[in-house]
């Protein structure tokens, strides 16, 4: 550096690394939490990690898949962008899961990754990998720094991709040498994104007309509503339409507490482990109002049946949602919160459809999720039912790994507010409870977080309960052990004559390996999850009997510090009803 | 149906393997790419043909605008338009009548010889995809030793009546200064 100029002290001083401005520029965009895993080339940001310390906290994830779940779940937790980092090579690629997730889901998220330095990148450096190669199809966008100098424009331009539009994750990938180098930051320098819509889209006056219109003719309507509700934040404007309509509200997972499950016309969840009610209530209606949803297929089933009789008006922020999966009668691109907004200053009722509202409230009534009550042991649906007893006043967040549990904690745990319920929804990544409680947790220090778990996925991130214990981090955890990849034996008892085809999580030389176990439970307990849990620090306890549910929930609730409950359960419950994949509302199991 | 699709994209390292890697991981039927730089040196174009119904269309169109590097996408085929295909073909002919047939088929192509060796003859032609096509036919009795094309690329026709311009959008560049690249 020049040191001839009057100026040169000033200049010096503010002379930043590529490492400190990127922490930097975390600060400056309000973020509170980090989960990085280090490695050799990202230990200058580390370094710089640690001189913000009184600003940002750094959470060490026991691994980089953890980081990036407990990264969404405080930004599931929050609406605000999760930040997540590990070094270059296989702590890159371990972040890869997590991005992925994000990006279905459409949780903002920025993963950073350190990378070899740029003069070695393309030699097969020590711990390198193409990452923005590996991650371009499955990131909202991606950067590789190549010049420091470009690093403030790119930190706010990756805030403002991740949290614009429809939220998604955003990657950096940032060489070694970009993060020692040192500039003087241009803080200023105007965004480069000329191919990125900087207005949020707004339905057109005329659409909103139509729409109002098309709910005034029509005799059968149903809302489906979805996560783009809740990314949206326009829960609120979803009740006053509802309100002012009385149309009967259906949600599917990712949506889960946008409509307050204790409405009577809510119709809780849709699609293939969906209520009964709800799935005959689309079947059957003439209207359907899709608001931040994407017909997937695990909600639609076979997609030419689905609401076939209906007109259907589809609003999403994503224009290339609409008539992707279904043809919208009235496709309306537009952020959902200012749709909902300017149709709920001129929407009135039209037709009568208190009949209609009438069939809805027999279906539900008729058919409620439900299991065998009078089962001496715990059934899955009983402890997670005994749960919402014992927490719901408390207004807990709950996160959910993926499987039987998963789909069960959506029937049995009702919700009446928004972020409230976490699942990894349209990647469905096992493995995502435990950390994404960690992050909702770090997120919401005074509240309770519960994950209700399942063996398999447990053990797929049980590492963070270091995390956990070494951070004080109070995550309760309520494992449903069945000692079985449950939804896969579901589809392995319907499907496949129960044949059992690696599904059983003990040793391979037990009976319930080959699927000639004795019933209901397994005969062994394998692994002994008390003793890991109390391995790492943590508070445990097994329960099995019916009768002892509801003391051994009351400690772990009371419990300081992170607590798993390791619950004995049967192996042969089935997540009913279930509409067979591909199949329609005429396919439907309900026994 | 066949269309032709004209977009601007920032000319930054990576785009062109991201659009191919969203095409291909989508399914969707790409008959030609052509991608090179434009009078603004930090914008490129890439023209796609793209086989498909609207619905697909209109999927590819849609999913080529999320990208973010990617600035603009029209569908050139629904306008009055050129296009062009520019072809490279090695022919063999040995010295003797079969060289002056080639070079009056060449000549009925508007193409012209290139180089001449002992034993080939390469050819440059340019035109629309039939016109290529055909010519290709033709000189496959010959022997075609090599061939090489560009893929289409389109441009739209200047408006007769400017009066009636069917509506373009502006660049989204105008007025966003962008880094000049490296």
């Amino acid at each position: 550096m020049a040191t001839d100029t009057p100026n040169a002290v000033s200049n010096e001083s503010r002379l930043m690394s590529g490492a400190d401005i990127l922490v930097q520029g975390l600060v400056d965009h309000g973020v509170e939490v980090i989960f990085a895993y280090p490695g050799g080339a990202s230990m200058p940001l580390h370094q710089a990690l640690t001189r913000y310390k009184d600003r940002l906290r750094t959470i060490l994830p026991r691994h980089e898949q953890g980081g990036t779940f407990a990264a969404q779940g405080y930004a599931r937790a929050t609406g605000k962008v999760g930040v997540c980092m590990a070094t270059s090579g296989p702590g890159a690629t371990n972040l890869v899961t997590g991005i992925a997730d994000a990006k279905l889901d459409s949780i903002p998220l920025i993963a950073i990754s350190g990378q070899v330095k740029t003069n070695v990148i393309g030699s097969d450096a020590f711990q390198e990998t193409p990452i923005v190669e590996v991650c371009r199809g499955i990131t909202k966008h991606h950067y590789l720094v190549t010049d420091v100098n470009d690093l403030p424009r790119i930190i706010r331009e990756a805030f403002h991709i991740a949290t614009t539009g429809r939220p998604g994750p955003v990657l950096i990938d940032m060489p070694k040498d970009v993060q020692l180098a040192q500039i003087i930051p241009d803080w200023e320098e105007p965004l480069a994104l000329p191919g990125y819509t900087v207005t949020t889209p707004e339905a057109k006056q005329e659409q909103v007309n139509q729409v109002a219109a098309a709910i005034k003719l029509a005799k059968k309507p149903i809302i489906y509503a979805g996560g783009g509700i809740i990314a949206a934040g326009a829960s609120e404007e979803l009740r006053t339409l509802q309100e002012k309509t009385g149309f009967p509200t259906t949600m599917t997972v990712m949506g889960l507490g946008a409509f307050p499950a204790s409405n009577p016309m809510c119709m809780d969840m849709v699609g293939m482990h969906g209520s009964v009610y709800s799935n005959y209530a689309i079947n059957e209606a003439d209207f359907i109002l899709a608001l931040g949803v994407r017909f997937d297929d695990r909600v639609t089933g076979k997609l030419s049946e689905f609401a076939k009789n209906a007109k259907i008006v589809h609003v999403d922020i994503d224009a290339s949602e609409l008539n992707k999966n279904k043809l919208a009668h009235i496709p309306v691109c537009s952020d959902v919160k200012y749709f909902l907004g300017e149709l709920n200053k001129i929407v009135a009722k039209g037709e009568d459809i208190s009949p209609w509202q009438k069939q809805c409230k027999d279906w539900k009534a008729a058919d409620p999720f439900k299991y065998d009550e009078e089962f001496d042991g715990i059934y899955q649906q009983h402890a997670i039912r005994e749960l919402w007893k014992a927490t719901h006043e408390m207004d807990p967040i709950i996160t959910v790994g993926v499987g039987q549990h998963q789909m069960w904690a959506a029937q049995f745990y009702p919700f009446d507010e928004p972020r409230r319920w976490q699942s990894s929804s349209g990647l469905g990544t096992m493995g995502f409870g435990l950390p994404a409680a960690m992050g909702a947790q770090i997120a919401c220090p005074d509240r309770l977080v519960i994950d209700i778990d399942g063996d398999g996925s447990f053990q797929m991130n049980i590492q963070e309960l270091a995390t956990l214990y070494c951070e004080k981090i109070p995550v309760k955890v309520l494992l449903l052990n069945n000692q079985h990849l449950g939804m896969v034996v579901q589809w392995e008892d319907r499907f496949m004559k129960g044949n059992r085809a690696h599904t059983y999580l003990g040793p391979i030389d037990h009976l319930e390996a080959t699927g000639k176990g004795g019933k209901p439970y397994a005969q062994e307990r394998y692994p002994d999850f008390v003793q890991i849990a109390k391995g790492y620090g943590c508070g445990a306890a097994t329960v099995k009997n019916k009768s002892d549910l509801p003391a051994a929930m009351k400690e772990m609730l009371t419990y300081d510090g992170p607590y798993v409950l390791d619950v004995e359960v049967p192996y042969q419950a089935h997540v009913l009803p279930m509409i067979p994949s591909g199949g329609t509302v005429r396919d439907m199991i309900t026994s | 149906m066949r269309h032709v699709l004209s977009a601007i994209v920032q000319n930054v390292p990576g785009v062109l393997a991201h659009i191919s890697g969203m095409l291909a991981s989508r399914g969707y039927n790409i008959d030609s790419l052509a991608v090179g730089e434009t009078e603004i040196p930090r914008l490129s174009r890439m023209t796609f043909v793209v086989v498909g119904d609207e619905r697909v269309l209109d999927q590819v169109r849609k999913q080529l605008e999320k990208i973010v590097t990617v600035v603009r996408v029209e569908d050139i085929s629904s306008q009055d338009y050129v296009e062009r295909d520019l072809m490279l073909l090695k022919v063999a002919c040995e010295p003797g009548p079969t060289r002056s047939e080639i070079r009056e088929l060449v000549d009925i192509f508007r193409g012209r010889i290139v180089d001449v060796g002992p034993a080939q003859m390469m050819i440059e032609i340019s035109g629309r995809e039939s016109k290529i096509e055909a010519f290709i036919e033709r000189m496959r009795p010959f022997g075609i030793k090599e061939l090489v094309r560009t893929g289409r690329i389109a441009m739209v026709r200047s408006e007769s009546n400017p009066g009636v311009t069917a509506h373009r959008p502006p660049l989204k560049t105008a007025g966003v200064p962008l880094r000049e690249a490296q």
